[in-house]
């Protein structure tokens, strides 16, 4: 597993309260984590945070399961 | 209309987590009073405060995480989180289910706070002013809003019918619990979940309510001496946070399920001083005609009432107004009158301040004991009524009466009864 994909996990893991096994790539944050369009918005922000970047909302809309994060921020985060 | 009975009780005070230790703490004369440890305090005029204990719910202790799923908690100001801590224990001991969409739809939720999430707004402002509005969580607002506390309960429990609150500063207790009675007294609901709710105590508020020259600045190095209601030592009051929440039902619904009936509410009463933002009037006049009001509403005589609990919250003008208030309507009966202010123990819990003590008077009709008015070695003035200091004191208490008055000159008190 990446460095950015252990680090996406354990902010999922935080925010979302769920089990870390349950955190698969192929995960949908509100299909399978239990996130509302709130916990969405709140967890782009930690990413964000996280990784030094901006996440615009048009990027964001496209970020739904666990590997989109990671898929996103590999390519565009500076602090990778 | 229709009467209106109480059926279940929680609380989350200084003194304790759950009824029973809030109770029998407060009996024994324990104060929740201590040092801030918190945040920065050596600036302030005030640096004590009330707290709730943390720590096991076994042992009469506040643990969050019995009442709401840490990812929940990080949402929200803990005046929502307290809130739902009483409103559960109120639930459970009123024995309550809300599994059919009939009860649910009957069922409604009337919880205020003075402030709400008073401290969550001051951290994100400092956090909109030094990292800007992208990082200002989808969650500031919903965990702040004031009506967000009876949001939350009614989604936990389904409760889908009134759902509505109240903002009266120090009286929004006694005012919920009032208008809910009068929901269900109106047939608009057979269940009300109401009281009040407030987590006050941060760096922005000790330093706006000392601005208002409100808090006690002498007792500093000597916390539980602090809050001395009707003692000529006294110099404002300690705050306090927490939350009491009751269980309003009709009282044929209470009578059909074979309910416990802790009181009923007679009589509820409100009025204003239309005097200043935070002085009461010095003629007591508002008090005078809140509580009026709310013997008239309930049909008693001035002597019928065997306890008040007090608003007292231990400030110089405040404490001897409202005891004139009440001398002047007691008359001839204020000498067996038995009347104390439990801020001595818990401080002022603002917004919780009314449902709580309204709780305590339920208690105090219960189990026929008025509980004391810690710290009170030298009263200011001389009068009848008897403010029973230091101990608590076991007397025939049948009904009694609570009174709230808050900032901008808003009154209110609520009778309340033992159903024989």
């Amino acid at each position: 597993m990446s460095d950015v994909a252990e680090r996406v996990k354990k902010i999922v893991v935080e925010h979302l309260g769920v089990e870390a096994d349950k955190v698969t790539d192929n995960a949908s944050f509100i299909d399978d984590l239990g996130a509302d369009s709130l916990d969405t918005v709140e967890l782009v922000m930690a990413f964000e945070e996280e990784f030094g970047c901006e996440i615009p909302d048009d990027a964001a809309e496209h970020i739904l399961t666990v590997g989109d994060a990671v898929k996103f921020l590999e390519k565009n985060a500076s602090a990778a | 209309m229709r009467r209106v009975v109480i059926t279940g009780l929680g609380l989350v005070t200084p003194v304790g987590c759950g009824v029973e230790a809030s109770w029998s703490n407060l009996l024994a004369g324990q104060s929740g009073a201590r040092r801030i440890e918190e945040f920065e305090v050596s600036d302030i005029t005030c640096q004590i405060a009330n707290f709730i204990p943390r720590g096991a719910t076994s042992e009469g202790k506040f643990n969050p995480d019995d009442w709401m799923e840490p990812k929940e908690q990080r949402k929200v100001d803990d005046f929502i989180i307290y809130a739902v801590a009483a409103a559960d224990q109120a639930i459970a001991d009123s024995g309550l289910k809300f599994d059919t969409s009939d009860a649910q739809e009957r069922a409604g939720v009337l919880i205020g706070s003075g402030i709400g999430g008073l401290s969550g707004i001051a951290d994100t402002s400092i956090l909109l002013k030094e990292k800007g509005p992208r990082r200002v969580s989808p969650f500031f607002i919903p965990g702040r809003l004031i009506n967000l506390a009876g949001g939350y309960v009614s989604i936990k429990h389904h409760l889908r019918g009134p759902n509505n609150a109240v903002v009266t500063a120090c009286a929004t207790g006694t005012h919920a619990i009032g208008d809910a009675a009068r929901i269900i007294a109106l047939d608009d609901a057979d269940v009300m979940v109401a009281g009040g709710t407030e987590s006050p105590i941060c760096r922005i508020a000790m330093a706006g309510f000392a601005a208002c020259r409100a808090l006690s600045t002498g007792f500093n190095d000597d916390p539980t001496r602090g809050s001395r209601p009707y003692d000529k030592d006294r110099d404002g009051f300690v705050m306090g946070e927490g939350a009491g929440i009751v269980i309003l039902e009709s009282y044929e619904h209470a009578k059909a399920r074979g309910a416990k009936i802790y009181a009923e509410v007679i009589g509820y009463g409100m009025s204003a001083d239309a005097y200043h933002i935070t002085a009461p009037a010095e003629d007591g006049d508002g008090g005078y005609r809140c509580m009026k009001a709310a013997l008239a509403r309930a049909g008693v005589a001035p002597s019928e009432i065997d306890y008040v609990n007090a608003h007292g919250t231990s400030t110089p003008m405040g404490d001897e107004i409202e005891l004139k208030a009440v001398e002047r309507l007691f008359g001839n009966s204020a000498g067996k009158l038995a009347m104390s202010s439990t801020k001595s123990a818990i401080g002022h819990l603002l917004g919780a301040a009314g449902a709580v003590e309204a709780i305590f008077s339920v208690l105090a009709i219960r189990d026929n004991v008025a509980p004391p008015t810690l710290n009170l070695d030298n009263p200011s003035v001389e009068t009848a009524i008897d403010l029973v200091p230091h101990k608590a004191q076991k007397r025939d208490i049948n009904t009694a009466l609570s009174n709230s008055f808050g900032f901008g000159g808003t009154n209110a008190s609520l009778v309340l009864r033992r159903v024989a």
